[in-house]
């Protein structure tokens, strides 16, 4: 499993071969505030590098979900589907969103690393 | 941008801050708005709702009379420091505000929705004599304490409260000052609301807090107001919405309902008599799926009915929750409909209000 990359939309891609797990990051959750449903992609789906992917709603509003990388989806992760709460506790862990047969890797080559996703977050507070 | 007298004691308790109606409020505190929710249905908590305005209005015999004009309740039947729910009504007998009064020694006391409290002074001054006189308190903070804890809670920092009841309240003394206290409130629990001066405002929250009341934000407000299927102005209320569509005929006393006399009487009289086409419900969706403010309703056999004017997940129903006007031959309790979110159609059912039931202490 590769380290983790990450979009200024606040999603988190690990690449494996070339299975990519998506999530949301732990910024992109504490500014959501609790989540009380999530919506996941079927398997089959294909989706382009920032179109929408899935949907995750708060107390507060609904936000879509982006895919940070082209490809087929693989898999949507039905935990958060029946414990929407979970993506709260562990974002970037357990409650990833959905996994996807990877088109190109070279797009995950253009994401950010840990440290200037941290920096990102830290000049565009919201 | 206005901030409330507790504004810095809010920003210490780590609030996260939106604007509303042209006040800095908390949205929500470090517990968030789930949590919050539950600590005042299951303990007690406090609101910051000093961004409502608190209208003081005296004057002679025929005060009462002039504000029956724009109010439609029988003023006769508001005892000394009893409170009641109703609203400003407009021409075409649409709602320009909804409203708590109170009678009080020398006059009343009107708590006015933030968005609309200076048009709603300018409509009331338009039914007054020369000789009323009114006044938006701005000296004064207005706290909500809301849940099963509150009596004791606030007992203990003002002996007699705990005698008050529902929807009635009375002066007390708070370290040498007079407030007014009413057991009120908008959240579907037993609670009180605490009109006090803004200098004192920071030492009573102080002492809530430390007998346990937990900070509450807009964000629980909102979902505790929708669980109790209480109405929001500006969403499930507005200026082209008739009191009888809003299903709170209720609210307009009885000699009123049959006497008129006041604005847009004509078509209030008219939805008593031949019913109104469209009306306010409760909604359940059957799933997760959420149906925010906008959601188009329709019927099952796919004509648009209707649409969503609040809806969020109720943290104590634990289930979505949603109100919204449909037409009135669809608006029967278990009746199906269908919510269109995100382009897809999904099932819900119209639901008795309110979704979340306590019982007040009367």
């Amino acid at each position: 499993m590769s380290e983790k990359k990450f979009s200024k939309k606040h999603e988190w891609v690990s690449l494996d071969g070339d299975t990519a797990t998506v999530g949301i990051t732990k910024h992109a959750t504490e500014m959501l505030g609790d989540i009380v449903f999530v919506e996941v992609p079927e398997p089959g789906k294909s989706v382009e590098k920032d179109s929408q992917a899935a949907v995750v709603e708060s107390t507060k509003a609904a936000s879509d979900v982006y895919s940070p990388i082209s490809g087929e989806i693989l898999e949507g992760n039905k935990s958060i589907v029946d414990d929407p709460g979970n993506v709260n506790s562990d974002p970037e862990g357990a409650s990833w969103f959905f996994k996807i047969k990877v088109k190109d890797k070279s797009e995950f080559d253009t994401l950010m690393n840990k440290a200037d996703y941290d920096k990102f977050c830290a000049e565009n507070p919201s | 941008m206005e901030k409330t007298a507790l504004y810095n004691f809010h920003k210490n308790l780590g609030a996260k801050f939106v604007a509303f109606a042209g006040y800095e409020m908390p949205i929500q505190y470090k517990d968030g708005i789930v949590k919050e929710h539950i600590s005042t249905r299951q303990t007690a908590g406090f609101f910051d709702v000093s961004h409502m305005g608190q209208l003081f209005i005296s004057g002679s015999k025929s005060l009462e009379q002039n504000l029956e004009k724009i109010i439609p309740l029988d003023f006769k039947e508001i005892k000394i420091n009893q409170s009641k729910y109703s609203f400003l009504i407009n021409d075409k007998g649409g709602v320009i505000d909804d409203l708590i009064i109170t009678r009080v020694e020398g006059g009343f006391n009107i708590i006015l929705n933030a968005a609309c409290k200076d048009n709603d002074i300018k409509e009331i001054a338009k039914c007054l004599d020369s000789d009323s006189k009114y006044e938006l308190k701005k000296d004064l903070s207005l706290l909500a304490l809301q849940g099963p804890k509150s009596e004791t809670i606030l007992e203990a920092i003002i002996p007699g409260t705990k005698q008050l009841k529902f929807m009635n309240g009375d002066y007390f003394k708070f370290q040498g000052k007079k407030i007014y206290v009413t057991r009120s409130g908008y959240t579907g629990e037993d609670g009180f609301e605490i009109s006090l001066s803004n200098t004192n405002a920071e030492n009573f929250t102080k002492l809530l807090s430390s007998k346990g009341a937990k900070p509450i934000g807009l964000g629980a407000r909102d979902t505790l107001r929708l669980e109790a299927g209480l109405c929001l102005y500006g969403h499930e209320l507005n200026q082209d919405i008739s009191p009888i569509q809003a299903n709170l005929k209720w609210a307009i006393s009885k000699r009123r309902r049959e006497e008129g006399g006041f604005k847009g009487w004509e078509n209030i009289q008219n939805d008593l008599k031949n019913g109104v086409s469209k009306i306010r419900v409760g909604i359940k969706p059957s799933g997760k799926i959420i149906a925010r403010e906008g959601t188009k309703i329709f019927s099952s056999s796919g004509d648009e009915i209707g649409v969503v004017t609040s809806g969020t997940f109720g943290p104590s129903v634990n289930a979505p929750v949603a109100m919204g006007y449909i037409q009135s031959k669809f608006s029967e309790i278990d009746n199906k409909i269908l919510l269109e979110v995100r382009g897809k159609k999904y099932d819900a059912v119209v639901s008795k209000l309110p979704f979340y039931k306590k019982s007040y202490v009367k």
